[in-house]
């Protein structure tokens, strides 16, 4: 009981930079929202209930083009479908006898920062760490884009600019200090970086979606890893 | 319910479908070595992919997202933590867009 609060704090201060990163691109959502005519109601439900930028930044786009309800599930199921991986991964982080309701409420705060951050915990991972910074980083998404789609862009470009980077400095955060100390993760990192530059400039394979490209490029470079540097029992 | 709400749920359905079903139906703990350290390995490709060349787009100029990239690396590595990092990354930004 006791850990269970320790941990609901910790994720409660971990996750305080990520909600206001939230914040800030939430609120760019919540201006296109209002431009794509979008309510309130509409806006901050669509947030509140999906908890992830680019499906959502793509499903207005889809609402907005009146696309068919079929398109738009599908698109769903390409965009966010590195979930799939990220949930894989967190089932072995958490210990075997967590109980569903846990999973199942676990499940709904799967997004990149908070997967980094609770894959980043020593350890198993306890449910309730991932509680405390869903604690935050959900009214942070949700109040971005209520305060977007009713107040307009009030804040300085500046300001929007700077912290719109914030959340790939946590990410680095994240993936940097293991790399630290295990040069083959070091060395996992620059080629996935290079393979996604190179997705990036070469024309003809600028038109794989960046959800099939993340898709591909973790399968086989992971795969890769695993095949010629397995992880031995005590490190993994 | 408006065509809109019902487009939203269905949006929301189906990305919680993605989250839930492999942290549900994935109970025991995976002994093959292989895709252990698959799994292992699948944090660090997939977020780096999602951080680069990514993170050059989120600024209003590549120059200063750029630097911000280096920064955050560089923290990174010298032991801070979440929150120092994404804090320096963006008093870095600002600063070079100060002067561009």
């Amino acid at each position: 009981m006791k850990t269970n609060v320790a941990a609901w704090k910790k994720g409660i201060k971990t996750g305080i930079p990520i909600a206001l990163g939230y914040f800030a691109v939430s609120f760019s959502f919540g201006i296109l929202c209002k431009q794509a005519a979008l309510n309130p109601f509409e806006a901050v439900l669509m947030s509140a209930t999906n908890l992830t930028s680019a499906g959502q930044f793509a499903g207005l786009s889809m609402i907005t083009a009146m696309a068919t309800i079929i398109e738009i599930a599908i698109a769903q199921l390409i965009i966010n479908s590195r979930y799939l991986l990220m949930s894989f991964s967190l089932s072995q982080k958490i210990s075997a006898d967590t109980p569903i309701y846990h999973r199942l409420l676990m499940s709904y705060g799967i997004t990149d920062e908070l997967f980094g951050v609770s894959i980043a915990q020593p350890g198993k991972l306890n449910p309730y760490f991932m509680y405390g910074v869903m604690t935050v980083a959900v009214p942070g998404w949700s109040l971005g884009t209520l305060f977007g789609v009713i107040s307009g862009n009030i804040f300085p470009a500046r300001i929007t600019s700077a912290l719109s980077i914030a959340l790939y400095g946590m990410l680095l955060a994240v993936i940097i200090p293991p790399a630290k100390h295990h040069k083959i993760v070091a060395g996992v990192i620059v080629i996935s970086m290079l393979l996604s530059s190179i997705f990036a400039m070469i024309p003809a394979l600028q038109t794989i979606s960046s959800a099939v490209k993340i898709i591909l490029i973790s399968v086989v470079v992971a795969g890769c890893a695993a095949f010629f540097f397995p992880i031995k029992e005590e490190e993994a | 319910m408006n065509q809109t709400v019902f487009y939203i749920l269905i949006m929301a359905a189906v990305t919680y479908l993605i989250r839930v079903l492999p942290l549900t139906l994935v109970r025991k703990e995976i002994k093959n070595i292989y895709i252990r350290s698959f799994l292992y390995y699948v944090p660090y490709v997939t977020l780096a992919v999602m951080i680069f060349p990514g993170i050059l787009d989120s600024t209003a100029s590549p120059w200063s997202a750029f630097v911000g990239f280096v920064v955050a690396i560089l923290s990174a590595y010298l032991g801070g933590n979440v929150i120092t990092v994404a804090l320096v990354t963006c008093v870095a930004v600002f600063v070079v867009e100060l002067f561009l």
